[in-house]
């Protein structure tokens, strides 16, 4: 047992200091495709998961493929950073680039609803997590919070087994029609105030799988959604980033992205 | 290679001769073109190659005779077939549904064990801790476990069923997320299959950044499992050890490609493009995180009170194994090793030293739970080695092509690839450019199976071990 001692003190601290300090490792991340002009001229057909269309990129169906910023890096470029507002939206078509007006009221509103709901949860708060459908790699993502390196109880967040302990429903996969049942039953099972985070591409909007008939497209049809994590994993850092502004540690909802050609 | 039979009989002849004359049974799968028969489909895999033989049901059939009492491994395959299309094969020991739910019956509690005071325990779909859903039914009169019952169903997401109408190209995207922990091996396996019906090879060093990625996925794979093992033995500081060697493994991965899981880096063809690290820094980033986790592997497999729990925990007889052909280090550890690398080699590894040197790879016989932990870490081993080689042939080829253009329109192929929990099948067809056809078969499906096996002698506080022992992915076996 004492080469364990010893063994755990090899590495010093290997933990993150994230949010209190920046991580490079989270702000040099890789998130969902952006959109630098007009996408009227982009044929949709360009994204295999329908992402694109005249309206702007959904980074809500993004898979981070990365074939549009290939094939029109003019047009299209990765989103930097795993974390701060403009990772997780309060409102699903908040995910959509560029943004609607209509689109700040809806997330002033859910971040008033939220507000509202969550204002006891701030200093302790405990998880569910829930598969509908996932493909695997999301549960490794959740599991690494519990790992040294992103150490989720500092930060006063924990996961529980029972549903009956839970304040927040962590959803990933696409919404398998099997899993609604029991992912209704546990949403049931939590007592009030409850907040849910879809978190994952698959999650949000069913990704891939969206045409797919075994799944509902996205937990939504199951669940009501407050938090809308794109991803296809998310990183560790997007999901605690997402936790924290479901729970109002962080301010949530996303910087206005202004439309191209429209007054400043 | 196709070879199309005359009816279900005259397959059933001809694999059951194939796999007595040593060959392995991989997989059964029906499928449907419009307007024809319905048609089966087995996999054998021998040296070299995997052969696919077919044969046709007569039109509007409803049954056929089941393969099951015959070999025992298509159990699980053919409860498919009777789920996708309603197919009824006659003799089947147990037709339950296993990926599709047909009736609120289907969720009753079953009872196989009757005695004093056996009550069955249902586990799942919702569990505790962060993992994937699946229902374990476990009948138990308090401690042991003399039977086990699993249903996979409730994530069942069609991915087998969308792949139809997609381009190669996409079909590689979805082909990742199948089973998203072994995402590089399904990419390769989906690939190697369109590669076949194009008839091309892949440029030598699209071939080393597939090995490069596919040994990246097996460390960060087995090191998971090693995290799991640690835990299940409330053994928190190589949890916690284990949890860093594995996000840093993960790091790595993202640092070369901008993904965590490799995604986006195998496409039909080739790779998508170069690392993003230099050669030289891999192989200083690889050596690194060799010595550490050789370090800790060393002490966990030194630290005894760990080492109890496992040995003769979830044993699988050397000759079941053999008999259902199981894969992976499940198959090693009980003395069959059937690695795609060796046997039916692919991409970069013809050219790198798989077999470990000097002498013959050790052979395990115990297969519990502590022989399937061995194979993973003599597996971590080989995987560095062939990191490194890979890592400096690549530096001598910086300026070859990666893709070669890859774009059949017609024909039919299957492709394979070891993933870190054995070897994935695609069998892959396509017409017009889009594929009108595609079955996966991931290791988790034809492994998972011989859970139901491995208690004999186990009780409830031995289920962690056994099941992160078994490293399977739900995802990859209700596609």
């Amino acid at each position: 047992m004492s080469i364990w001692v010893l063994r755990g003190l090899r590495d010093g601290v290997v933990t993150t200091r994230w949010p209190a300090r920046p991580d490079p490792y989270a702000d040099g991340w890789r998130g969902p495709v952006r959109l630098l002009g007009p996408a009227a001229s982009v044929d949709p057909a360009l994204c295999p998961a329908g992402a694109i269309s005249d309206q702007g990129v959904d980074q809500g169906r993004c898979i981070l493929c990365g074939r549009c910023v290939a094939q029109r890096p003019d047009l299209f470029a990765w989103s930097q950073g795993a974390t701060g507002p403009a990772a997780a939206a309060l409102a699903r078509e908040a995910l959509v680039v560029p943004e609607v007006p209509e689109t700040d009221e809806a997330v002033e509103a859910a971040r008033a609803r939220l507000r509202e709901r969550t204002a006891a949860l701030r200093r302790s708060v405990h998880v569910r997590h829930v598969d509908a459908g996932s493909d695997g790699s999301e549960e490794w993502e959740i599991q690494a919070l519990l790992g040294p390196v992103y150490d989720i109880h500092r930060l006063g967040v924990f996961f529980t087994a029972s549903p009956r302990h839970a304040d927040v429903l962590l959803v990933t996969g696409a919404g398998a029609r099997g899993m609604s049942g029991p992912l209704r039953t546990t949403y049931d099972g939590m007592p009030d105030p409850k907040v849910v985070i879809a978190a994952g591409t698959d999650a949000v909007s069913g990704g891939l799988l969206s045409q797919s008939e075994a799944v509902t497209g996205g937990v939504a049809a199951t669940v009501p959604v407050d938090v809308w994590l794109p991803g296809s994993p998310p990183s560790p850092f997007g999901i605690i980033n997402a936790l924290l502004i479901a729970v109002g540690k962080l301010p949530g909802g996303r910087k206005r992205t202004r439309r191209a050609g429209e007054a400043q | 290679m196709t070879i199309t039979q005359a009816d279900a009989g005259t397959l059933w002849q001809e694999l059951t001769s194939r796999v007595n004359g040593g060959d392995r049974f991989a997989g059964l799968f029906a499928s449907r073109s419009e307007g024809g028969p319905l048609v089966l489909s087995a996999h054998v895999a021998t040296p070299g190659r995997i052969d696919t033989l077919d044969a046709p049901l007569p039109p509007g059939a409803a049954g056929y005779p089941a393969l099951t009492p015959g070999i025992g491994a298509a159990f699980w395959y053919e409860r498919v077939i009777h789920d996708r299309f309603g197919v009824v094969p006659q003799g089947h020991p147990r037709l339950a549904p296993l990926i599709r739910p047909g009736s609120p019956e289907d969720h009753a509690l079953p009872r196989h064990v009757a005695g004093y005071g056996i009550f069955t325990i249902p586990h799942g779909p919702v569990r505790s801790g962060v993992v994937e859903s699946i229902e374990y039914l476990v009948e138990t009169p308090g401690e042991a476990i003399p039977h086990l019952n699993m249903r996979v169903f409730y994530k069942h997401r069609g991915v087998a069923d969308r792949f139809t109408g997609m381009t190669a190209a996409d079909g590689a995207l979805l082909a990742e997320r199948a089973e998203g922990i072994a995402s590089v091996a399904h990419a390769l396996a989906f690939c190697h299959a369109v590669e076949t019906i194009a008839g091309g090879r892949v440029p030598p060093a699209a071939g080393l950044v597939r090995v490069l990625h596919a040994e990246l996925e097996r460390i960060a794979s087995h090191l998971d499992v090693a995290v799991r093992l640690a835990d299940a033995a409330g053994l928190a500081v190589a949890t916690a050890r284990f949890a860093l060697h594995k996000e840093r493994v993960l790091r790595l991965v993202s640092r070369l490609c901008g993904s965590r899981f490799g995604r986006g880096v195998v496409v039909p063809g080739g790779v998508s493009a170069q690392p993003l690290l230099p050669p030289a820094q891999i192989l200083a980033e690889a050596a690194k995180l060799r010595k550490a986790v050789t370090a800790d592997a060393a002490a966990l497999m030194a630290t005894s009170s760990f080492l109890d729990r496992l040995r003769g925990t979830g044993p699988l007889s050397p000759g079941r194994a053999r008999q259902h052909g199981a894969l992976g280090p499940i198959g090693k550890a009980s003395g069959y090793a059937d690695d795609a690398r060796l046997a039916r080699p692919y991409d970069g590894y013809p050219s790198l030293a798989t077999r470990p040197a000097p002498g013959p790879a050790p052979v395990h016989t115990a297969g519990d739970a502590l022989a399937r932990l061995r194979v993973r870490w003599e597996e971590v081993d080989q995987a560095f080695g062939l990191l490194r080689q890979a890592a400096e042939d690549l530096a001598e080829r910086s300026g070859d092509p990666l893709r070669l253009p890859c774009e059949p329109s017609r024909g039919r192929a299957a492709g394979w690839a070891e993933a870190p929990q054995g070897e994935v099948v695609y069998d892959v067809e396509l017409a017009d450019g889009r594929i009108v056809r595609c079955q996966p078969r991931s290791a988790s499906f034809h492994n998972l199976v011989l859970m139901h096996e491995v208690f004999t002698g186990d009780i409830l506080t031995d289920f962690p071990f056994i099941e992160a022992s078994f490293g399977l992915s739900v995802a990859g076996v209700s596609l």
